[in-house]
């Protein structure tokens, strides 16, 4: 079948078996059997059905654009010319001249296309769509599967919620702890909607519809992570990771106006849409106007974005041709090219590329925002595992990768140094942790600044093949670390030691993860996975050292930061696994864990161990994302107006004798060395970790105050913030509520005079005229004496009485 | 003896005497209706008797009635027969008939008053009283 129209439909259904599942269990999760214990199945179910339709995507893809090994010099011979497909979809990016003369139909290295129009009017253009190329494959691959294994283990793991729960951790006020009901079934539902909104970001075909399933991702950590929400410390750690992940999609939002303001589209690729007689108009996206076809693939400032920073001079040149926009239109086209060499135009594009990365700082927890990942822990372990491993950090990774093509050298330089700065400071950090989730927790922070770094040198293929190894070595050491917690029900690693006899397979699938985040391998023979993807990473870093001498330091910290994390792996290993139990009571309690839990840990080791290996014949992860490098990306460019002139060499070249060899041994040299040092402090008792803790007291406490960050952040934003707040709310208080209080208060007053008037005024009026009637009433009701001889005596007097009266006041009148 | 003292009766001397020494006139009978009229009402005012006090009714209604006829009549206006003027005899006429109509009401009651009380004494007839 053909693939562009077969992808986008196995890929959206991958896409939304997860929806499907959170859905169900959204409205009949707590009536899916005992508890919702059927829930568990039923986003298993979802989840391993996005996995086989993922791996037919995978083989669909496989079959139409066979991996071969990459021969570096056909790299820098240019590129054909984009090849069209326009079935169901829309494709673009010529593939590598190479590839195309592999191929007789020349294949397409990517589809874009879109499946709904939220909203089209004017420049606006929202759409549900996909883009789909060799890494989008891989990766549904990965999350999937990765999120397949992590929903078994949590089914295991998650058994407490099927009943009551009493959580030991919450301390009532009236000294008791909290019993609630299990939420077995929630967990599931958070799980699913987490991984649709995973799969909506890797599938995204444009930047909008990444930024509604990057809000996604986020509300649901904020779900998983307070999982346990009765926990104070749970609740902080996830309005933790959801304020910080804010601040960064900040910047983010500032980048997406930047592209939009000045380019108009947010569609990754071109796109073909309806003009307003009927015919079919490409629309181009912001890989082709940032790297147009014409130029080569070359970066440029867009068109668009050089008369949008210019816009007072097309203002005055419209104004000149008042009346023929046509006119104008074309003196503006024809000056374009002038203004783009006098630089202008390129600060936009800057920000749009830092703007963009802020997100994704945020995400993928870099300097200096990764201070919620670590407290993230607080949630359920299969969730750290998830989080950690494919999904929400690896998000961020991802966001640079797919957005490679539009990011200028300033930019890149901007992401290596806040990855270099990250994986520095959170390798230090994990160096002197206790907490066995926490030291992992930390090694992400540094891994993932490792994938930055070698992104911001020009490492396309090496930062995103860490990003795949990465995510099975490190869901491998979450999922042990889970299956050590489970049996020990402490995180302290000090009151761990000699596990491996109580728990063999733990302690082997722990080891060989430890071993893949090192890097370790006979050198030049064979390796772990990791030791591909981190001697891709020195690699390049050695070779942009060598370009650009003056940024060398890069390479200095990732040399530095293999040693780090050989050292801080191991250390964790030996004091977990190694030497004698420290914690009698731990110890026999410990048990291996059950085979739900264990399974997942051997199915994963293995793949963190054959997942960097390429097969005889060119078959691996390595080269299939080769087939997905952004055109134009894989020569050497040079280019920078705020840091120098930087060049970025490209990333072929660090495939080349002398540089490989020096990154390969320099990365078995740290490792190793870090591995030793590990040895001789733990496991042969060579050198006391107390007294070179105590020789270094004041580094040290530096370290177990991880260098103070949240400190620094809680004095610089958030008592500001209380500050604020409590001045706000003392206003509110003694000032508007005084007011209002005051008027209520005169209304009151007011209301009492009228009150007092009206009783005694107005009722005393109307009283007193009642009560002078009932009297005079009363008074006259003697009159009436019934005695009839009186009345004819009352009649005769009054007449005659009435008689006087008249003749005595009109006297004049009857004289007259 | 009071009435003498205050010298009154002796004012009325020259009026009576200039009535009966003049020819007959309205005056004349104005008189005798007033006197009619004043028998009337000493009589209810005085008479316990029920029956009393309806015929002291009749006596004022009559004094009223000779008052009418006398106004009314042309002759003694000293018109002569010019003018007809059968006003004052048609209401006394209507005065008659409702005397007669209202001597009958009375007459009923009082007649119900007897057969409640065994008596006819208005005195005692304080059933209305307020």
């Amino acid at each position: 079948m053909d693939p562009a129209s077969q992808l986008p439909m196995l890929l959206g259904l991958a896409w939304l078996a997860p929806l499907v599942s959170f859905v169900a269990i959204l409205f009949f999760g707590p009536r899916m059997g005992h508890h919702g214990k059927n829930a568990a199945w039923v986003a298993t179910a979802a989840i391993v059905t996005s996995l086989v339709l993922s791996l037919a995507a995978f083989g669909t893809w496989l079959s139409a654009h066979p991996v071969t090994p990459v021969s570096h010099g056909a790299h820098a011979d240019g590129h054909a010319a984009d090849a069209h497909v326009e079935q169901g979809g829309h494709a673009d990016h010529g593939d590598h001249g190479e590839h195309a003369e592999h191929h007789a139909a020349r294949v397409p290295s990517a589809y874009s296309g879109d499946w709904y129009t939220l909203y089209q009017g004017g420049n606006l253009r929202l759409t549900i769509g996909w883009y789909i190329d060799a890494l989008t494959v891989l990766m549904f691959v990965v999350v999937t599967f990765i999120a397949t294994c992590i929903h078994v283990y949590a089914s295991g793991y998650m058994h407490d919620e099927l009943h009551d729960v009493t959580d030991h951790e919450v301390h009532l006020s009236d000294g008791g702890h909290l019993h609630r009901p299990g939420r077995f079934p929630r967990f599931f539902q958070a799980l699913s909607l987490f991984c649709f909104s995973m799969l909506g970001i890797l599938i995204a075909g444009n930047l909008a519809m990444v930024f509604i399933f990057w809000e996604l991702v986020g509300i649901c950590s904020w779900f998983l992570i307070g999982f346990y929400f009765e926990r104070k410390s749970a609740s902080t750690a996830a309005n933790k990771a959801f304020i910080v992940n804010r601040v960064g999609d900040f910047g983010m939002l500032i980048g997406l106006m930047a592209l939009w303001g000045a380019l108009g589209t947010l569609h990754f690729a071109d796109s073909t849409v309806a003009a307003a007689d009927g015919s079919a108009v490409t629309r181009p996206g912001l890989f082709s106007l940032v790297r147009p076809a014409a130029n080569g693939h070359a970066l440029q400032v867009p068109d668009g974005m050089v008369a949008f920073a210019n816009a007072d001079e097309v203002g005055r040149i419209a104004a000149e041709h008042n009346g023929r926009p046509r006119d104008a239109a074309d003196e503006i086209a024809a000056r374009i090219d002038g203004w783009r060499s006098q630089g202008i135009g390129r600060w936009l594009l800057f920000i749009a590329g830092v703007g963009i990365f802020c997100g994704c700082v945020g995400k993928s927890a870099q300097f200096p925002l990764f201070v919620w990942l670590p407290d993230a822990m607080e949630g359920p372990t299969p969730v750290s595992a998830l989080v950690h491993s494919a999904t929400m950090v690896a998000a961020g990774v991802y966001l640079v990768g797919r957005f490679y093509p539009v990011l200028t050298p300033d930019v890149l330089l901007v992401i290596a140094i806040i990855g270099g700065i990250t994986l520095f400071i959170a390798a230090t950090i994990a160096l002197v942790a206790n907490d066995i989730k926490r030291v992992l927790a930390y090694s992400t922070v540094s891994q993932l600044g490792y994938m930055m770094l070698a992104l911001g040198v020009g490492g396309w293929s090496a930062g995103l093949f860490h990003l795949v190894t990465h995510a099975f070595f490190k869901s491998l050491l979450f999922l042990c670390s889970g299956s050590v917690i489970h049996a020990c029900h402490t995180n302290d690693m000090r009151k761990m030691g000699g596990l491996a006899r109580v728990m063999p397979w733990t302690a082997g699938t722990m080891l060989v993860g430890c071993l893949a985040i090192i890097g370790a391998g006979i050198p030049f023979v064979i390796g772990l996975s990791g030791y591909y993807s981190k001697d891709a990473i020195l690699a390049q870093a050695l070779s942009y050292s060598q370009a650009n001498p003056s940024w060398s330091i890069l390479f200095y910290a990732v040399a530095g930061g293999a040693f780090l994390t050989a050292f801080y792996m191991f250390r964790l290993w030996f004091m977990t696994f190694a030497g004698t139990p420290r914690d009698h009571h731990v110890a026999e309690h410990a048990h291996e864990s059950p085979t739900v839990m264990v399974a997942p840990l051997v199915v994963l080791s293995v793949l963190a161990i054959v997942a960097g290996w390429t097969l005889p014949g060119g078959f691996g992860i390595a080269n299939l994302i080769e087939q997905a490098h952004p055109a134009g990306t894989d020569t050497t460019s040079t280019g920078g107006f705020l840091f120098g002139a930087l060049t970025v060499p490209a990333e072929h070249l660090s495939h080349e004798g002398s540089v490989h060899v020096t990154a390969t041994l320099t990365a078995f040299a740290t490792a190793a060395a870090g591995v030793l040092l590990a040895a001789a402090m733990y496991l042969w008792r060579l050198i006391s970790p107390t007294v070179v803790a105590s020789m270094f007291r004041p580094i040290y406490s530096f370290l177990a105050h991880r260098w103070y960050f949240d400190e620094l952040y809680d004095a610089i934003f958030v008592q500001p913030a209380f500050a604020v707040a409590g001045l706000a709310s003392g206003t509110d208080r003694g000032v508007i509520d005084k007011l209002i209080d005051g008027i209520a208060w005169s209304a009151r007053q007011l209301a009492g005079l009228d009150a007092w008037i009206d009783r005694n005024l107005v009722d005393g009026l109307v009283n007193a005229t009642a009560t002078a009637t009932w009297n005079a009433g009363l008074e006259l009701k003697k009159l009436q004496t019934g005695r009839l001889r009186q009345y004819v005596m009352f009649i005769v007097v009054g007449t005659v009485a009435l008689f006087v009266l008249a003749s005595m006041l009109f006297r004049a009148a009857l004289a007259g | 003896m009071s009435l003498l003292a205050t010298g009154l009766p002796f004012a009325a001397v020259p009026l009576v005497a200039g009535l009966l020494s003049s020819p007959v006139g309205v005056a004349h009978y104005l008189v005798v209706g007033a006197i009619l009229f004043t028998a009337g009402v000493v009589c209810m005012a005085l008479k316990r008797n029920a029956l009393g006090v309806l015929m002291g009714i009749e006596l004022v209604l009559n004094g009223a009635n000779v008052n009418f006829v006398a106004f009314s009549s042309p002759y003694l206006r000293g018109e002569g027969a010019a003018s007809l003027g059968l006003d004052g005899q048609i209401i006394a006429l209507f005065v008659i008939l409702l005397a007669a109509a209202e001597a009958a009401v009375a007459l009923a009651i009082t007649l119900n008053f007897y057969n409640n009380h065994a008596t006819v004494d208005i005195d005692r007839a304080e059933d209305l009283k307020g």
